[in-house]
């Protein structure tokens, strides 16, 4: 396994007062260049999770390290704009255009004017995007070239790291399937270091080459998608990681029983 | 009524440009303290209720009230800090102004920040803007449509209410509609209503050019719409740039003609002397001695009476010349205010009749007026009710009306002539009284001081020899007669004339000339 890119060392975070618990001792180390998915049901503290490691939110107890580094030590705005950062409610600016929006992590880290427009254009490219929508506003985009462009805003500034919330949630299953894979190309070609959110088992398998299941703010199961669609030993792990294969081969028996009438 | 017109347009420049730099002024200061204001309630929940409640109350405080109140705040607040504040005039305007202002853009504001998309405040800070960034590249933009609307109603209101800024010494659009109210000019209360209506509407839509240029994003109309506003203020205010070399006076006058006469009558004198003079009108009895005494304004006449019981507190009436001794010699020493002497006529508080009803109830004095007065309804200017005299009356000849009524002097003749009161608080100077056919009720207990009219000057002004050059020929030298022939001449119903000329007219009568 290479060098661990990001740590997190017993996370702890309750809410009430102590009275409930978003998460409990989660412990993960992720490589660079690696490509995880935290899944789980509604609750199960995988956001959670994944907003402590851009700040987004402070855990009680526990330290997020990146590179080494803890995170509490960095300003949460100054570390921000190392992280992409995107998720399902897309957020794109409305008073701003495409290009424009894309543009602001450039912006805040202070480019020239010219190379952030360059760089706009360069990034619409690598969506699958036409350089013609920089100018439109985001309104007038369905809502998979919107995540296209929120996707494009988060790697604006060209971060090492991408957190991802339920980042294809809203989207319809054709434009979902298409634009997972189309982050997959970009998640190799540019080196990123991955972590997505997502209750959707199969598409967790199929994009990430790591899953960690999670429930009750506990982490109950971190491997590869191959062994844990293999069986595991927590039934509740076992039930959830069975979906993909129940599904398919429900399908396949509908498909077997030859056409419907 | 051509006239009328003519001489309100002439009035127009300097009313206008005072009216547009008041309510511009206001309006900014509002700005500058209720949007950082909406910004702060509008990120923390416990503060806004607050904010919006104190605001909301402002509100409700009618805004002649408002206006007035700043008055003895300021006097209060200037000898807390040792300082002397302008209690009258621009300052107090400004202030009331500001506060009043102030509702629309702090709910507006708040509600256009408050209201901008969750995610899009979550993808700001995924980006990593920092809190003032996420205010001034998101959310500013996003509410600023909104904020616009509410800046839209700020201005209105406060274009508006400037109006009402007259009565306390402020120069505003409202000078035509007090003092055409006061001498029944109707056409200067319309003049200055439709002014401030169209600088309203003018205001309102530049304002409005530049609120849908920013729903729009469209920089040509913001554009548009900044440059109509900010050329649109210049051209207005240019008259009050017109550089004033000549010493200038202020001269004060209560709400009522024979007042607004004599201030023009001395103002005139000032200026035939090569000084400049402005009018202060509208002012309060209590407000305008205090505020010639802290040299808000430096002359104005007022009335023996008057002076002896509301500003001396005295109960005793001694004769006509001891009373005037008496107060030369107070007033200097308590004030340093200067009495330079009486003009020659009384405007005495005397209850008048009209003269058939007398005649039918049998009433000449007002001893005989007691028993007639429970089936009578008293009609009174806006402050004789609350004034010592009326109590001093009231004591003496034991009077209980049916009914007592407060009216704008004006409309206290009115009142008297429909039948609505029977008695009324008359001025015996007016020349409604022949006019009206009216009698005035002798005072044989003497329960009414004397009233003659006396000029007085502020301390700062008390060895000024051009301002005392200007007003001593008229001590002495104008008869009641005179006076009244010039209130007659504003106050009647047709071939009414302004203030200006009924001054013109009596320096004339009176050969000051």
């Amino acid at each position: 396994m290479a060098d661990p890119l990001i740590e997190l060392d017993q996370i702890g975070k309750s809410f009430d007062g102590g009275r409930a618990f978003a998460l409990r001792d989660v412990t993960l180390s992720l490589a660079q260049g690696s490509f995880t998915a935290l899944v789980g049901q509604s609750g199960s503290g995988k956001t959670t999770t994944l907003k402590t490691i851009n700040r987004l939110v402070e855990p009680d107890r526990g330290e997020v390290r990146i590179g080494g580094r803890a995170v509490r030590d960095q300003p949460g705005p100054q570390l921000r704009r190392g992280i992409g950062y995107v998720f399902q409610g897309i957020g794109l600016f409305p008073h701003l255009t495409v290009g424009e929006n894309i543009a602001a992590g450039p912006r805040l880290a202070g480019w020239a004017k010219d190379r952030t427009a360059a760089r706009s254009l360069e990034l619409l490219d690598l969506v699958a995007l036409p350089r013609a929508v920089a100018d439109r506003r985001p309104a007038e985009l369905s809502g998979g070239q919107q995540q296209r462009v929120g996707l494009a805003r988060a790697l604006a500034a060209g971060p090492k790291i991408m957190l991802m919330d339920e980042p294809f949630g809203a989207l319809d299953p054709v434009t979902r399937l298409e634009l997972g894979d189309a982050y997959r190309a970009l998640h190799q070609r540019l080196g990123l270091t991955t972590v997505m959110v997502t209750h959707d088992v199969q598409e967790a398998v199929l994009l990430a080459d790591r899953v960690v299941v999670m429930k009750g703010g506990r982490v109950l199961a971190d491997d590869a998608p191959r062994n844990l669609l293999a069986g595991h030993p927590d039934p509740d792990v076992a039930a959830l990681m069975s979906t993909p294969r129940v599904q398919a081969e429900r399908v396949a028996e509908l498909m077997r029983s030859g056409p419907g009438g | 009524m051509g006239e009328q017109v003519k001489a309100a347009f002439a009035l127009l420049p300097s009313y206008l440009g005072q009216h547009v730099l008041l309510s511009l002024s206001a309006l900014v200061l509002g700005l500058v303290l209720s949007l950082p204001l909406a910004v702060w309630a509008a990120r923390d929940a416990r503060v806004r209720w607050p904010v919006l409640a104190l605001a909301s109350l402002i509100q409700t405080i009618p805004g002649l009230a408002l206006l007035a109140l700043f008055y003895p705040l300021l006097l209060a607040l200037g000898s807390l800090i040792g300082q002397k504040l302008p209690a009258l005039g621009f300052l107090p305007s400004l202030l009331a102004l500001a506060l009043y202002s102030m509702l629309p853009v702090l709910r507006n504001g708040v509600t256009g920040i408050t209201g901008v998309d969750p995610a899009v405040r979550e993808a700001a800070d995924g980006l990593g803007m920092t809190p003032a960034q996420t205010l001034w590249r998101v959310e500013l933009p996003l509410a600023a449509p909104v904020i616009m609307a509410g800046v839209r109603t700020a201005a209105v209101w406060t274009i508006g209410a400037a109006t009402l800024s007259t009565p306390v010494g402020q120069p505003s659009l409202g000078n035509y509609i007090f003092s055409g109210l006061q001498t029944e000019n109707w056409v200067f209360v319309l003049f200055g209503c439709g002014a401030s209506a169209v600088l309203a509407l003018a205001a309102d839509q530049l304002l409005g050019l530049i609120e849908g240029g920013l729903a729009r994003r469209d920089r040509r109309r913001i554009l548009a719409g900044g440059i109509g506003l900010v050329v649109g203020a210049a051209l207005a205010m240019a008259p009050l740039l017109v550089h004033e070399n000549r010493p200038r006076y202020v001269i004060g006058a209560k709400n009522f003609s024979e007042q607004f006469i004599l201030a023009d009558l001395i103002g005139r004198r000032l200026e035939e002397q090569g000084a400049a003079a402005q009018s202060r009108e509208g002012l309060g009895s209590a407000v305008i001695f205090r505020a010639l005494a802290a040299g808000d304004i430096d002359a104005y006449v007022d009335y023996s009476g008057t002076l002896w019981t509301n500003v001396l507190g005295r109960r005793d009436i001694p004769s006509r010349q001891a009373m005037l001794e008496a107060l030369t010699k107070e007033l200097k020493a308590r004030y340093g205010v200067t009495v330079v002497g009486a003009l020659g006529f009384e405007n005495a508080y005397a209850l008048a009749m009209k003269a058939d009803r007398a005649q039918a109830l049998g009433v000449h004095t007002l001893a005989d007026l007691a028993p007639a007065a429970p089936g009578l309804t008293l009609g009174g200017d806006l402050e004789f009710l609350s004034r010592p005299e009326w109590a001093a009356i009231r004591r003496a000849y034991g009077l209980n009306f049916k009914a007592e009524r407060s009216y704008n002097p004006t409309f206290m003749y009115q009142a008297l002539k429909s039948g609505e009161a029977d008695v009324i608080s008359a001025f015996s100077s007016d020349g409604r009284i022949a006019a009206d056919n009216l009698v005035t009720l002798a005072d044989p207990k003497g329960a009414v001081p004397a009233y003659d009219a006396v000029v007085l000057v502020s301390p700062k002004r008390a060895g000024d020899r051009r301002l005392l050059a200007a007003v001593r020929p008229l001590i002495g030298h104008i008869p009641v007669d005179a006076m009244r022939q010039a209130n007659l001449s504003v106050d009647r119903d047709r071939d009414k004339s302004t203030p200006q000329d009924a001054a013109a007219a009596l320096a004339k009568a009176i050969g000051v000339q």
